[in-house]
């Protein structure tokens, strides 16, 4: 067996060689820290393999070439941090109604507006679900190590290319900015998931139907010899704009079940320590490593202490945190934010068990110390 | 049955179209089935429909992508021009074409238009420039002249227009032109020009607007407006032949600006052959 | 009549034409008028077949087709 070779990566370094392993070869960007050094390094790298990286006057602009390359059958990427995230939120949206898939990288700093620029927080969790208008599903994948930031990449690209939408890649300052040691996979072993094509030929009033029981229609890309119309205004089977309320109702629940219907593909989590534990501590990302160093701490103190992270942010794992409440006595949710996804955890679990949060916005990260505190002052 | 042109490269089952009677929006957008239809026959050319790709914004000129049968994307509001930036760099085999509006392109995509002209991206823009922000119903937009009305401007416009194509050649575009609704062949051959010029090209073609621009100033009708047209605006056969005093108050209908400056993505492509040469020359070491 | 113009026809789309009349006023001949908010060839002719109504038409209600040999 050929001996792995370990490398020292920075998270947002391994968010490119991950995305280039995952077939992207388009990236569309706005320099904005803490994220800067994502399109730094594909300005490096993908001229090297043949891509396109291109520096777009704004966060608008990048999206939305992003979302014109891969409607042009071309893997794109983007990546920014909160105050760009806001700004790109329409077209987002956009690539959510048009179906055409993408990731979209949020290194997560303080805010709102310029806020910390360089430093850690979580408070884009709700803006990655709720950040544009309307309603639509959301795929928010969250990475908490530098290897999981190449693995998780590549899920994000195989999950957008497979249902067509755009998947939001949630890191942090603490993920982005972390040098580790690395060993990263056999290319060959990977598993990469391209969308799926029609061989349909000339003009297709059908682009957007899909087969009963299904819910990703198969489109070529531009300029393959398939005609077809995208838009962002609710459509009809042939991609023209439609005001029939029967016809733009059922693109809309097709869009939200393709997501809601698959949830045992989309939605994954880490469980540690949790099979026993009366005490679950819910996190996700960067809190990640102080969280499981207090769950050491504690069970070595004798506490039954267990983690619930998930890597799947959105759609959130509400049927994964309940099939452990009927053991658990008590939670807290740590975050790097006044308190976001603790309400996500509190809608979940409905009341059955008390629901206890740590939140820390001051740009610094929450030490193990202090949970350990907090689970102390939860006991007494 | 509507004509073979139309019947050819038109959605027809959408059609007629949703813009009001005597807009010039319908006009242009047969100038551009017609510049491609040409481009197509033109031995020298050989444009390949399956090739091309029409993107728009929003707004009433917008509309337009989704009535042309060829490869289309009806975009958002101002970001048409950025969409095209990533279909066309994504792949330069593809004849990428954006159709939009004053205030799609100048106001709210005024940064894409003249960052898309500086780079030398080979597009070509077609501005259905009505003066007006139709599709809301009538606020002025930047190329309303100072002084005239809109449901905005109830007192007259305070802002001072932007004349699209200048703007455009400001920035750096390679070939910018100014076409109209009422000049038809003229426009025709500006936007077969357009298409054809390896860079970025942008032909700022004039429309009427009667239901808001032409009622609130009173312009009176569409052929009122296309008569202005015609008056005022002179191709550029007879413009170059006018005397200074002629061509007072006369505007150009032709090429403003038309430059061989290097394409975006053929420089692109350079860098990547560079950069690659050099990997391997490094690898040799 | 020009040997050319025997060989196209105008054909008036009725149901597309909105009545803007720009087709009307622009006829270098004024063989068209409208009637009922719809064009329409005048009984007297005049046509020349020179496509200027179609070039200008918005709603691609008028147009000269090529007659079959």
């Amino acid at each position: 067996m050929a001996k792995k070779k370990v490398v020292l990566m920075q998270g947002n370094e391994a968010c490119v060689e991950g995305a280039i392993a995952a077939g992207m070869r388009f990236y569309a960007g706005y320099p904005i820290t803490p994220s800067t050094e994502i399109a730094e390094q594909c300005a490096v790298r993908l001229p090297q393999v043949g891509g396109k990286f291109i520096q777009m006057e704004d966060e608008l602009a990048s999206i939305a070439a992003v979302l014109g390359a891969s409607a042009a059958g071309v893997k794109a990427m983007t990546a920014t941090s909160g105050p760009g995230f806001s700004l790109k939120q329409e077209n987002i949206g956009y690539g959510a109604m048009a179906e055409i898939p993408c990731v979209v990288v949020d290194v997560q700093r303080s805010g709102p507006s310029t806020g910390l620029p360089t430093s850690p927080s979580q408070g884009d969790y709700m803006q990655a679900r709720w950040g544009t208008h309307g309603d639509h599903p959301v795929i928010a994948i969250s990475p908490a190590t530098v290897r999981e930031v190449y693995d998780l990449i590549i899920r994000a690209f195989n999950l957008s290319e497979k249902y067509r939408t755009p998947v939001i890649f949630l890191m942090d300052e603490i993920v982005g900015h972390m040098r580790e040691g690395v060993e990263l996979p056999n290319p060959n072993d990977l598993i990469i998931n391209k969308r799926k094509m029609s061989y349909h030929d000339g003009a297709n009033k059908q682009c957007y139907a899909v087969p009963e029981g299904e819910y990703v229609p198969a489109m070529k890309p531009f300029g393959q010899g398939e005609r077809y119309n995208i838009t962002g205004l609710a459509h009809d089977a042939s991609g023209f704009p439609t005001n029939d309320n029967a016809v733009a109702g059922a693109l809309y629940t097709r869009l939200m079940e393709k997501i809601d219907h698959n949830l045992d593909d989309i939605v994954r989590v880490q469980e540690y320590m949790l099979e026993d534990a009366e005490t679950a501590i819910v996190c996700f990302g960067g809190t990640t490593r102080a969280v499981m160093t207090a769950v050491q701490e504690a069970r070595a103190a004798g506490q039954k202490v267990g983690m619930f992270r998930p890597v799947t942010v959105w759609p959130f794992p509400e049927q994964k945190l309940r099939s452990h409440l009927s053991r658990l006595k008590k939670l807290l949710v740590v975050e790097h934010n006044y308190g976001q996804m603790v309400l996500e955890v509190q809608r979940a679990v409905a009341g059955q068990v008390p629901v206890e949060f740590l939140g820390q916005v001051n740009g610094t990260v929450i030490p193990p110390a202090a949970i350990l505190e907090k689970l102390k002052e939860m006991e007494g | 049955m509507p004509s073979e042109l139309i019947h050819q490269f038109m959605r027809i089952d959408h059609l007629p179209h949703i813009w009001c009677a005597g807009c010039g929006n319908g006009i242009i957008m047969r100038d551009v089935a017609v510049a491609i239809k040409e481009l197509m026959e033109d031995p020298e050319v050989r444009l390949n429909r399956e090739k091309v790709v029409i993107v728009s914004g929003i707004g009433c000129s917008s509309r337009a992508a989704g009535y042309m049968d060829f490869n289309s994307i009806h975009t958002t509001h101002g970001r048409a021009i950025a969409f095209a930036t990533g279909i066309k760099f994504a792949n330069p085999e593809l004849e990428v074409i954006v159709l939009t509006g004053d205030g799609d392109c100048s106001a709210i995509g005024g940064n894409h238009l003249i960052h898309a002209a500086r780079r030398n991206l080979g597009l070509t823009v077609v501005t259905f420039n009505n003066d007006i922000y139709g599709m809301t119903g009538g606020q002025y937009s930047p190329t309303t002249p100072t002084g005239d009305k809109a449901t905005t401007a109830p007192y007259g416009n305070v802002d001072r227009p932007f004349d699209i194509a200048k703007l455009a050649a400001g920035a750096g575009a390679s070939y910018t032109a100014r076409g109209s609704a009422y000049h038809v062949r003229e426009t025709i051959d500006l936007i077969k020009q357009g298409i054809k010029h390896k860079g970025f090209s942008l032909i700022d073609v004039y429309s009427v607007c009667p239901t808001y621009y032409g009622r609130k100033n009173k312009k009176g009708d569409a052929v009122e407006m296309l008569q202005w047209q015609k008056e005022h605006m002179a191709p550029a056969v007879r413009y170059y032949s006018m005397s200074e005093e002629e061509r007072k108050g006369k505007l150009l209908v032709g090429a403003l600006t038309h430059n061989n400056y290097p394409e975006y993505t053929e420089e692109y492509e350079k860098m990547v052959q560079r950069c690659q040469a050099d990997m391997k020359a490094k690898a040799h070491k | 009549m020009s040997r050319l113009a025997g060989r196209k026809k105008l054909v008036i789309e009725p149901a597309w034409c909105k009545g803007c009349g720009i087709c009307v006023a622009f006829c270098p001949r004024s063989a068209l008028e409208l009637v009922g908010e719809k064009v329409r060839m005048k009984e007297d002719g005049g046509c020349i077949m020179c496509g200027l109504c179609e070039m200008r038409c918005p709603d691609y209600a008028i147009y000269l087709e090529n007659l079959e040999e």
